[in-house]
C-alpha cells in the first residue's frame, strides 16, 4: 500500500463515508435543524447518557480481548497490556490535560515493544 | 449570495473571531496529535489513500471515523455502521439541544453550517464563554464570530493534523500495528465518559455482550450490546438511588 492507490478505493466504502458524513450533520444539528420546538421523550432523554459509552465499549473490548473470532486464549497479547497501561494512565491523572492523549501514548510505549520485540 | 458574504464577513471581521481562534490555537496540540493518529489508522484498517481523505475531509469526527474503521474492513452492512457512528455521536446531540437558542435566529444553511463544524472542543469553549445566548444583534454576532474563529481554528489543526497522518501511514510497515492507536483513542474518550456508576456498568454490560454477541452475522452484536446495556441502565436507573451531586 503505497502512494495513492485509487485502485483500492469501492464504491460502497465511498457510500459509506457520504452516510457518516450526513450522520455527523444529523447528530452535531439534531435540535436545531427544525424550527419547530420539540423534545425527545424521556425514556430517550434518559438513554443518552448511556448509549456513546456503550458504542465505544462495544466496539473496543472485542478488538482487545478477540482474535480471529475468538476470545484469546492466551495471556501473551500485547493488546491487552496495551489498553491496560492506556486506561491505568487514564485514571491515574484523573481524566485531566491531555489523558486521552496520554492514553494513546502509554497504551503504545507498552503494546510496541511486547507486539514486535516479542511477538505478541 | 451576497447575504452569505456578508453574513461571513461580519463575523471573521470582529474582533471575537480572532479571539475564538487563539483561544482554540491553546488547546489544539491535543487534537492535532489525535488526528494525526486517525489519519495514520485509517490507511493502516486497510482504507485507499483517497477514501482516507474523502473520510476525514467529509466526515470531520474523530471518534466515530475510528469506531466505522473496524467495522467497515469487516464488510459489515452500512445500517448498523451508521447506527454505530450515530451512538458514538450522540453526544453532539445533547450539544445542539444546548446550542439551539444560539443558533436559531440564523437561516437553515448558516445554521447546518455552524452545527457541522461545532466538534467537542469549539462547543465546550464557545459554552464556557457565553453562558447565555443573547437577544440582541451586536452580541449576537460577536458571539457567533467568536464560534466561528474557534470551529475555524479547530477544523484547519485537524485536517491538517489528519491529512498528513494519511501520508505518514504509507511509509510506516503495517506489521507495527499502528491502528491500535485508534482503539486505544477510543478507551480514552470512553474512560473520560466513565463519570457515574452507571456509566461504567453500561460499558462493562455493552462489552461483554460485544463478545458474548460475537458470532452474531452483520456485526449485529454491537447492536445488540448497545441495547442490552442501556435497556439495563434505564431499569438500573429506577432502583438505584441516586446519589446527591452525582454527575449523571
Amino acid at each position: 500500500m503505497s502512494g495513492p492507490d485509487l485502485n483500492g478505493t469501492d464504491l460502497w466504502t465511498l457510500g459509506v463515508i457520504v452516510g457518516l458524513a450526513l450522520v455527523t450533520v444529523l447528530t452535531r444539528c439534531f435540535f436545531f435543524m427544525s424550527n419547530q420546538s420539540w423534545h425527545l421523550p424521556h425514556w430517550a432523554q434518559r438513554g443518552l447518557q448511556y448509549a456513546p459509552i456503550a458504542a465505544l465499549a462495544a466496539v473496543v473490548v472485542p478488538e482487545v480481548v478477540m482474535a480471529q473470532g475468538q476470545l484469546i486464549s492466551t495471556w501473551q497479547d500485547a493488546r491487552i497490556y496495551g489498553a491496560l497501561a492506556g486506561a491505568a494512565y487514564f485514571f491515574w491523572r484523573k481524566g485531566q490535560g491531555q489523558a486521552v492523549l496520554g492514553t494513546i501514548v502509554s497504551g503504545m510505549v507498552v503494546y510496541l515493544p511486547l507486539h514486535l520485540g516479542l511477538g505478541w | 449570495m451576497r447575504g452569505l458574504l456578508a453574513g461571513a464577513r461580519s463575523w471573521w471581521q470582529h474582533p471575537a473571531f480572532a479571539r475564538g481562534l487563539r483561544e482554540m490555537a491553546s488547546v489544539s496540540p491535543g487534537l492535532a496529535a489525535w488526528g494525526l493518529m486517525t489519519g495514520v489508522a485509517m490507511v493502516k484498517s486497510g482504507m485507499s489513500t483517497f477514501e482516507a481523505v474523502a473520510m476525514s475531509l467529509l466526515v470531520f469526527a474523530g471518534s466515530s471515523q475510528l469506531a466505522a474503521m473496524p467495522l467497515i474492513t469487516a464488510g459489515a452492512p452500512v445500517w448498523v455502521i451508521l447506527a454505530t457512528a450515530f451512538c458514538v455521536n450522540l453526544r453532539f446531540v445533547v450539544f445542539s439541544a444546548h446550542m439551539r437558542p444560539y443558533l436559531m435566529h440564523l437561516p437553515l444553511r448558516w445554521r447546518l453550517f455552524q452545527g457541522y463544524l461545532t466538534t467537542d472542543l469549539s462547543y465546550v469553549l464557545f459554552t464556557r464563554h457565553y453562558h447565555h445566548p443573547s437577544e440582541h444583534v451586536a452580541e449576537r454576532r460577536e458571539q457567533l464570530a467568536y464560534l466561528s474563529g474557534g470551529s475555524l481554528f479547530n477544523w484547519l489543526s485537524w485536517q491538517g493534523a489528519s491529512l498528513i497522518g494519511i501520508a505518514l501511514a504509507n511509509v510506516i510497515p503495517t506489521h507495527w500495528g499502528l491502528a491500535f492507536a485508534g482503539i486505544l483513542a477510543l478507551l480514552g474518550i470512553g474512560c473520560s465518559l466513565a463519570s457515574s456508576h452507571l456509566r461504567r456498568v453500561a460499558a462493562g454490560v455493552a462489552g461483554m455482550a460485544a463478545v458474548v454477541a460475537y458470532a452474531l452475522p452483520l456485526k449485529l452484536n454491537i447492536v445488540v450490546a448497545i441495547a442490552s446495556a442501556v435497556a439495563l441502565c434505564l431499569i438500573l436507573e429506577e432502583s438505584w438511588p441516586k446519589k446527591p451531586g452525582a454527575v449523571a
